[in-house]
């Protein structure tokens, strides 16, 4: 029997009808100014959106306090991402327990960037426990109505718990396995990695097939040249397609700010146009993960573009 | 093997300024085949420290309080007489000795892990003492000290190519080796098991086994 839907991002899953996802990147500050200037950009184009938990284990503004003051101030419902990375079972289990008392309906699971690659090094790497084992404590949550080793909470806790996929893995057997491990502990749904090229996101889809879990694509329009240069060499197995890449360097030479910035703007809109389409014509993906962060101009954009 | 490193010699010569008689012990076993702590380093200590040495032995296992006793006996009178005792050997050893001789204690090595020595200069961690090995199930490869993050369901998205996020994609991911091992042994099932959180409880506290 599937599971009741407590948000909108899993209501308008259930409905069939496909969704958008933005997400929202705290920095280092102890303020709220920015995130909200972004998510009221985002709201009405994307029926929720990510808030990151100190991505590339970077010690930001923590994610659950973005997570509410988002909902909070503009009504957009968020997926408040939690690594396992800085919190036992204990600070995690207290920050569902949080989370749901203040509304927030989903969270996404992450390991998180290891603490090697930190602005703060010397942190320890907790991982008490694993993001499957980490799914396994919200299901027991949810379904049970009890922490890791049966005691009992008190009221209901309404939270979908997420899981994050690879589609550029390689070797991608064992990404397969790994999901297909959390998807039968009983993930809710999955967003992926960035992926640029749309056979790549069409094979993991099909393999994906097989599980009954609704699967967001991510994406990753590209503010310049720059970006699209230093993620196809930075992050391993994502190759960002070379004429993609030549289209943003010709913008680029056009000397007038607002029409270079339109110009960019058009590259990423008609590149990511025909993937989202391509995607939903051909796959059950469930809908697409915008991961424009910087670059939050052009989901409504690219998203009026897909819905035309 | 535990396995072990010198400390920088300034280091050393910083904490044993304060005293004017000096004994050494070394470790006849893992710092001997670390040589950081053998035969060869506790002279070549002693010429550095020169007259302040007054005596130097090298324990068989300075962590074995039998072999302490049975090594050491000789050395009773410089042993009193001594203000602190440079230790080459891992903290277990050094422990050990301060706690079986009350003396000033000063570590010439820091612990680095419990690891396998391929030769001299090629030391690799291989057990985190998590008690509760698991490598049966995982291609007789520990999930706990060769993954980084210590994973017992991995991967995390984190590996690409085979390799760990975790110093720049030049280790290999534990879970990579894990699948391939399993798929070679044919019981890849295993791989998807779901292993439920560990009970860190037994490392909560200092462990002991007292079991006569």
């Amino acid at each position: 029997m599937p599971r009741e839907a407590y948000s909108e991002l899993m209501k308008t899953i259930v409905a069939g009808r496909f969704v958008f996802t933005g997400e929202i990147e705290p920095k280092k500050t102890a303020h709220f100014d920015d995130v909200i200037r972004v998510a009221k950009a985002l709201k009405g184009y994307t029926v929720a959106c990510n808030v990151t938990d100190n991505p590339r284990a970077q010690a930001y503004l923590s994610s659950l306090s973005v997570a509410h003051i988002v909902q909070k101030e503009t009504g957009m419902e968020t997926i408040c991402q939690m690594t396992v990375r800085d919190r036992n079972r204990l600070a995690l289990f207290s920050e569902l327990l949080g989370a749901a008392a203040l509304g927030i309906r989903n969270v996404l699971t992450m390991s998180g960037d290891h603490t090697s690659l930190s602005d703060n090094p010397g942190a320890m790497p907790v991982y008490d426990i694993d993001t499957a084992q980490f799914v396994y404590m919200v299901r027991r949550m949810v379904d049970e109505g009890v922490d890791l080793e049966g005691n009992k909470i008190d009221g209901k806790v309404k939270l979908h718990v997420g899981i994050v996929g690879n589609p550029n893995a390689d070797p991608l057997e064992v990404e397969l396995l790994k999901i297909e491990r959390k998807v039968k502990i009983g993930a809710d749904f999955m967003q992926t990695q960035v992926v640029f090229d749309v056979e790549k996101a069409k094979g993991f889809l099909k393999e994906m097939k097989r599980h009954s879990i609704p699967v967001l694509l991510g994406i990753f329009p590209c503010k310049s040249y720059g970006v699209a240069e230093f993620i196809s060499k930075n992050v391993p197995g994502i190759s960002v397609p070379k004429d993609f890449m030549e289209e943003l360097k010709k913008a680029e030479e056009i000397e007038d700010n607002s029409r270079r910035k339109s110009r960019v703007e058009d590259v990423n809109v008609r590149y990511f146009t025909d993937f989202i389409s391509e995607v939903k014509r051909t796959t059950h993906a469930s809908g697409i993960h915008i991961m424009a962060v910087g670059y939050e101009s052009v989901v409504k954009t690219l998203v009026e573009s897909v819905s035309k | 093997m535990i396995i072990t490193k010198s400390k920088a010699p300034e280091k050393i010569l910083e904490m044993t300024k304060p005293y004017k008689k000096i004994f050494i012990v070394g470790c006849g076993t893992c710092s001997t085949a670390c040589q950081t702590g053998g035969e060869e380093q506790v002279k070549e200590m002693a010429e550095r420290l020169g007259v302040k040495v007054i005596g130097k032995v090298v324990v068989e296992s300075p962590c074995d309080l039998r072999l302490v006793k049975r090594d050491l006996g000789g050395s009773k009178q410089l042993l009193e007489e001594a203000d602190a005792l440079l230790v080459l050997s891992c903290g277990a050893g050094a422990q050990a000795l301060a706690e079986q001789t009350g003396k000033i204690i000063i570590p010439g090595l820091d612990t680095i892990f419990v690891g396998k020595i391929e030769r001299i200069g090629r030391f690799y961690e291989r057990c985190r003492a998590c008690a509760d090995c698991v490598i049966y199930e995982t291609g007789g490869i520990c999930p706990i000290v060769r993954c980084s993050k210590g994973l017992l369901n991995g991967p995390c998205g984190g590996q690409a190519h085979g390799k760990c996020e975790a110093g720049g994609h030049t280790r290999d991911c534990a879970w990579v080796l894990i699948y391939n091992a399993l798929k070679q042994q044919g019981r890849l099932a295993l791989f998807t098991k779901f292993r439920p959180p560990m009970d860190r409880s037994k490392k909560a506290q200092p462990q002991e086994v007292v079991s006569r």
